[in-house]
């Protein structure tokens, strides 16, 4: 069956997540989730060179010659990361500044290279575009979850603005600094992981039936 | 000769590139269900990482970095932005490079590194390796000892994932938490035990 545009772009968010139920492009949901606006960022940055990307390998699909697709499809994808590094060098240097490498690191981001294998290289421009879009914007969801619950928990704020007064400043709640480390991304994608594969059952079944 | 040492240690436990970098994590994933599988990605990933990232050390050095070409003459030329661009075919071309000698001259190995070998190349774990070599500003030796120490400490947390996962099919797991969710967990607590190596270097 022939899957149409809102297919494209809705699926990936939760039905087929990339993160939870792919577990594709991981690394870096992992890293830069210390807090929201850091994540929200890196979900903006990877919505556009996934969408940009899927389109311009479309674009030149018929022209890649089959046997060095890889390394064309990644020249294009790290052209992209090199447009979106520049351009949050400018306008948010502080939080490109916290995202360090893992701006360059959507160059290897398995998302972004999966959906220019699966899809650019065989289908129209608009419906990759779309799809790649519809990819970043389902990474995109799980990094401010993820992003979310460590900020809150780990530092008592969102976006850096307090939210829970914590014990260092006369309030009442002392912040979990495990939060604000490696092993608490792992346990949080863990249990999303869980929870994706619940929720992405009954669809599972329905098209078994189907 | 000590800080070397010190670096080694530090790059291969303390800051374990995928235990708390989180890098590579996507490999890992895949290749940790049997050991052989680890053994043979934890062996390519520690040759492929101790090639690439002096390499693209000196790359930065004596091309990319802003007055890098100062030894041609021309120190006010920036060409930092197509530094990313170089570093991800240097490391294409070595993989290309390395699989046809290993395949050549140890045709037993290129047979126990199957796949992993080509998909090395979009393993972020390499990328970053080379990065972070950058970012810090390694020099040449630096750079070699970094490379050999991450890509040790990447092959351990592998092995030893391997291992636990091994275990793990004997465990009772929650409907919907096998595989990949459970994984998780476990490296969770893996990395919350390299948290605790981070003393033995400072004495």
């Amino acid at each position: 069956m022939e899957r149409t545009v809102r297919q494209y772009l809705l699926e990936p968010l939760l039905a087929r997540n990339p993160i939870t139920v792919q577990a594709l492009g991981i690394c870096s949901a992992l890293a830069v989730t210390v807090g929201l606006r850091p994540s929200l960022l890196m979900a903006v940055a990877v919505i556009a060179v996934s969408g940009f990307a899927n389109a311009a390998i479309s674009l030149i699909r018929n022209r890649i010659p089959n046997s060095i697709r890889l390394i064309v499809q990644i020249v294009v994808i790290a052209t992209f990361v090199v447009v979106v590094d520049e351009l949050l060098k400018a306008y948010a240097p502080d939080t490109s500044k916290r995202l360090s490498v893992y701006v360059f690191l959507i160059v290897t981001n398995c998302i972004i290279l999966a959906r220019v294998e699966s899809v650019a290289m065989n289908k129209p421009v608009w419906p990759s575009f779309v799809d790649g879009i519809g990819n970043g914007l389902g990474y995109g969801l799980v990094l401010a979850i993820v992003g979310t619950i460590r900020e809150l928990l780990g530092a008592g704020s969102l976006l850096d603005e307090p939210v829970f007064v914590t014990a260092a400043n006369g309030g009442w709640y002392e912040p979990v600094g495990l939060f604000r480390m490696a092993p608490s991304a792992f346990f949080i994608i863990g249990l999303l992981i869980w929870a994706g594969h619940r929720l992405a059952k009954p669809a599972d079944d329905a098209r078994k039936e189907r | 000769m000590n800080d070397y040492l010190a670096l080694f240690l530090q790059a291969a436990f303390s800051e374990n590139i995928m235990l708390v970098f989180f890098l590579g994590i996507c490999t890992a994933i895949a290749t940790s269900k049997s050991m052989e599988a680890a053994l043979g990605a934890g062996v390519a990933i520690f040759i492929v990482q101790s090639v690439t990232v002096p390499l693209n050390s000196l790359l930065n050095t004596y091309l990319f970095q802003p007055g890098a070409l100062a030894w041609a003459g021309l120190p006010e030329i920036d060409m930092s932005a197509l530094g990313l661009i170089a570093y991800i075919g240097v490391i294409a071309a070595t993989v290309q490079i390395l699989e046809m000698v290993i395949d050549k001259h140890f045709p037993k190995l290129y047979n126990a590194f199957g796949v992993f070998l080509p998909l090395i190349t979009v393993n972020c774990a390499i990328l970053g390796g080379s990065l972070f070599s950058i970012q810090r500003n390694y020099h040449l030796l630096e750079s070699v000892v970094f490379g050999l120490g991450s890509g040790a400490g990447w092959a351990l947390a592998i092995v030893l994932l391997a291992g636990i996962r091994d275990k793990l099919r004997y465990a009772d797991v929650p409907e919907g938490l096998e595989g990949t969710g459970i994984t998780f967990i476990v490296m969770g607590l893996m990395a919350l035990s390299f948290m605790g190596l981070s003393g033995i270097y400072a004495a």
